[in-house]
């Protein structure tokens, strides 16, 4: 396999876990966590294919990547922020339990 | 550039930062809110010494540092600040007054308990008025000159319980406001054909050759240049401000401010400053000059409303029996001269008369406060008397003042400047009218000095309150010392011998003359400032007044013409009964309009407006809404449907999207993506 395909594969395998965590897992940090790899499997792919793609211009997946990391850490304090206000009203973090907003 | 012209902005900007801080001061920090006045004011006196200083090294440069303001499209509206020996002088001189007054309202405003109030407002004056003083842009000196009219109205309006203070205030902020507002169209029409207000701009200015050759050029009807047309409108304000015939019937009535205020703005800086606008901008007055066969120069309506003032001025505070308003008048007359003198061409003479008259009118008004003080609020000429002996300070400084006003000669600085605006006045070729009611004024006024020194001061005390006056505390009388100082001294700079002052504002030697040359004038002058002093002497000081219910004596001798100047040329009522009546006339007018014709229109299409209203209501109550309620109703049962699915269970969500991911990609991988 090459290069590209190895890593296309990991990024598949860690966004499958990420995927799994996040919908089986009830704790919402744990849920969190599987958000987190997802993106990651995400930027994964963009450093592969900006690495051994067709036509590597400067720095591009560098970018795209600094950028999303920059954005998943302001979301992870959104989140950790939700976490905290859904314990002060449910007294647990359980994500099947927080159905306030049902339509 | 020099390191001072980046620091000018300072100058205004200190009393502007001791009015903030006096504004958010308590009524109880009365120490902290005069402390900050004062250290503001003798920062900008310091600062003001060394921009003359500065100045006076390159005295025919006009330095000025510019900047912008702000864009609005392709306009940028420019500021700056302008330093030369002109206006160096005058922040030196209003500073200093300025400082001297403040020290002097520490005594005066003792008992009052608006104390911290009054510093405040006294600062933003001295800031505003600084500001007209440095301003390089018409703009920022009509910004300024407004705030000295606001800050004027507070200080008129000080006592404001009282309701002739309080109307006094409108009156001096309205009749200045008419006058201002010929000033800014003035300004508009200047911006609008040279497009800057900048005084200097390396060319660029409104004072520069090229656009005095723009705006003195002939153009409008009978041949007159568009610089005669903004010249006299920005006359109107400066006449607004100064005083001047027909908009001088304010200035009388802010008598009603405490004293030390008609000092600082009613004698001293703030009616100084129409004067010292006409001096900044002369060129532009001067512009017109070389059109020879037009009907009118601007100049010359200058010169003749300036000698109408003077004479106007000096007949009435003849016949005045209040102290205060016997000066307030003075001033007038004074401010007249001032005028004349620029009328007639001779800026420097006016500005001369304007420091001098600054000095010993400062000094007058000071001197009369301290009487008022001691008399407990009696102001009254004939109630007071006889306060040579309990006051001998203020009597001495008071008559240093009185003699320099009315120009005894030699040693007096009013002399000389008086003598100045006289010679110009003389030199003048269109016409002999203001020299004529120039030396008129002069022996009035030493009438109305003298009798007002003899009423004051000789003979006995006619009242209670006067019997009992003494003297006033060091805090009062040595401000009067150092003003009384600067009104002799002063005249020395200007003399014809050494004729420092006048080569300074213009930057070009000018010849000395021997002291004497104009001999005859002078000696004429002098020999009707005698004549004008015997005759008060001989009127008032031979046999002063015993009981302060007795007449005038010149009023005993010709009680028409008294009572007609008593009642101030019945200008006042002469207003009322044309400009107040047409006034109420268009007022009723209005009033007819608008209730009769407007409001019937109004009422009219109101009811129109009412008929189409009950008609759409019909239409839509029978033909529209049925249609809608079906669309609402649908859009509700959609919604109700569809807020089945937000279930409010997160990973529900996510497992939906999955879902949806896993579909595409299979349709992705199976050629559904080609």
């Amino acid at each position: 396999m090459s290069p590209l395909q190895l890593c296309l594969a990991f990024s598949s395998v860690l966004f499958a876990v990420g995927l799994a965590g996040a919908l089986a897992r009830s704790n919402a940090i744990l849920v969190l966590l599987g958000l987190e790899l997802m993106l990651n499997a995400a930027n994964l792919n963009f450093i592969a294919f900006w690495r051994y793609g067709p036509a590597s211009t400067p720095a591009t997946g560098v970018v795209f990547v600094l950028f999303s990391i920059a954005v998943a850490a302001a979301e992870a304090a959104v989140g950790l922020a939700l976490v905290i206000a859904l314990y002060r009203r449910q007294k647990n973090i359980r994500l099947p339990e927080a159905t306030h907003l049902k339509g | 550039m020099k390191p001072i012209l980046s620091l000018l902005w300072l100058i205004p900007a200190l009393p502007l930062a001791a009015a903030a801080l006096g504004a958010v001061t308590p009524r109880s920090g009365r120490r902290r809110a005069a402390a900050a006045a004062i250290a503001a004011m003798a920062g900008s006196l310091i600062l003001s010494v060394l921009a003359l200083r500065a100045a006076l090294l390159n005295p025919s440069a006009h330095l000025y540092l510019n900047f912008d303001w702000f864009t609005l499209g392709s306009a940028t509206v420019r500021l700056g600040w302008l330093l030369d020996p002109v206006n160096g002088l005058m922040c030196v001189m209003v500073s200093l007054v300025g400082l001297l007054i403040f020290i002097f309202s520490l005594g005066y405003m003792d008992k009052d308990e608006n104390f911290a109030r009054f510093f405040c407002f006294l600062s933003l004056f001295a800031a505003a008025m600084l500001g007209v003083v440095v301003s390089n842009s018409l703009l920022l000196l009509f910004v300024s000159w407004e705030l000295v009219g606001l800050a004027s109205y507070l200080l008129i309006g000080f006592w404001f319980q009282r309701p002739a203070a309080a109307a006094a205030a409108k009156k001096a902020f309205i009749t200045t406001r008419i006058g201002d507002l010929g000033f800014l169209l003035g300004l508009i029409w200047l911006y609008d054909s040279t497009g800057t207000l900048l005084l200097y701009d390396g060319g660029g200015g409104v004072l520069e050759t090229h656009a005095l050759g723009l705006l003195g050029a002939g153009g409008l009807p009978f041949g007159l240049a568009a610089s005669t047309a903004i010249a006299l409108l920005i006359f109107c304000g400066a006449a607004g401000k100064s005083g001047q015939f027909p908009l001088h019937v304010w200035l009388p009535d802010a008598m009603e401010g405490p004293t030390p205020v008609s000092a600082l703005i009613h004698a001293a800086t703030m009616v100084a400053a129409g004067v010292f606008l006409v001096a900044r901008v002369f060129p532009l007055f001067e512009a017109d000059q070389a059109l020879r066969s037009v009907p009118l120069h601007a100049l010359t309506v200058v010169a003749f409303i300036g000698a109408i003032t003077a004479l106007l001025g000096a007949l009435i505070a003849v016949a005045q029996e209040d102290l205060k308003r016997v000066l307030a008048f003075s001033t007038v007359s004074q401010l007249g001269y001032m005028m004349l003198a620029l009328g007639v061409g001779s800026w420097t003479a006016a500005l001369f008369h304007l420091l001098t008259h600054a000095f010993f009118k400062a000094l007058l008004f000071l001197a009369a406060g301290s009487v008022i003080h001691a008399a407990h609020h009696e102001q009254d000429i004939r109630r007071l008397g006889g306060l040579r002996g309990p006051m001998r300070l203020t009597f001495a400084t008071f008559a240093v003042g009185m003699m320099a006003l009315a120009g005894v000669p030699f040693v007096f600085s009013g002399f000389w400047s008086k003598e100045a605006i006289l010679h110009a006045a003389s030199q003048w070729d269109v016409s002999s009218v203001p020299l004529v009611a120039a030396l008129a004024g002069v022996v009035l006024t030493a009438f109305y000095m003298t009798r007002l020194v003899c009423e004051v001061f000789l003979g006995h005390a006619r009242s209670e309150e006067s019997s009992h006056a003494h003297e006033s505390p060091p805090v009062m009388t040595v401000p009067l010392v150092v003003l009384a100082f600067g009104a002799v001294a002063l005249g020395f700079l200007g003399t014809p011998a050494w004729p420092w002052i006048q080569s300074r504002m213009t930057g070009q030697p000018v010849a000395a003359h021997s002291i004497l040359e104009g001999g005859g004038l002078m000696a004429l002058s002098i020999v009707l400032v005698a004549l004008g002093i015997g005759a008060g002497a001989a009127l008032y000081g031979l046999r002063p007044r015993t009981d302060s219910a007795a007449p005038d004596p010149l009023a005993a001798s010709m009680p028409r013409v008294f009572a007609f100047l008593a009642n101030r040329m019945k200008l006042d009522e002469l207003y009322a009964a044309t400009l107040g009546r047409l006034n109420s006339f268009l007022a009723a007018l209005s009033d007819v309009l608008d209730r009769r014709l407007w409001d019937g229109a109004v009422r009219l299409l109101a009811r129109l407006g009412q008929l189409t209203g009950s008609l759409d209501r019909e239409a839509d109550i029978r033909g529209l809404n049925a249609g809608f309620d079906a669309v609402s109703s649908g859009v509700r049962r959609a919604g109700r449907a569809y807020s089945g699915a937000q279930t409010g269970a997160a990973q529900g969500y996510l497992r939906a999207l999955a879902l949806a991911f896993v579909v595409l990609a299979l349709i992705a991988m199976w050629g559904g993506g080609r």
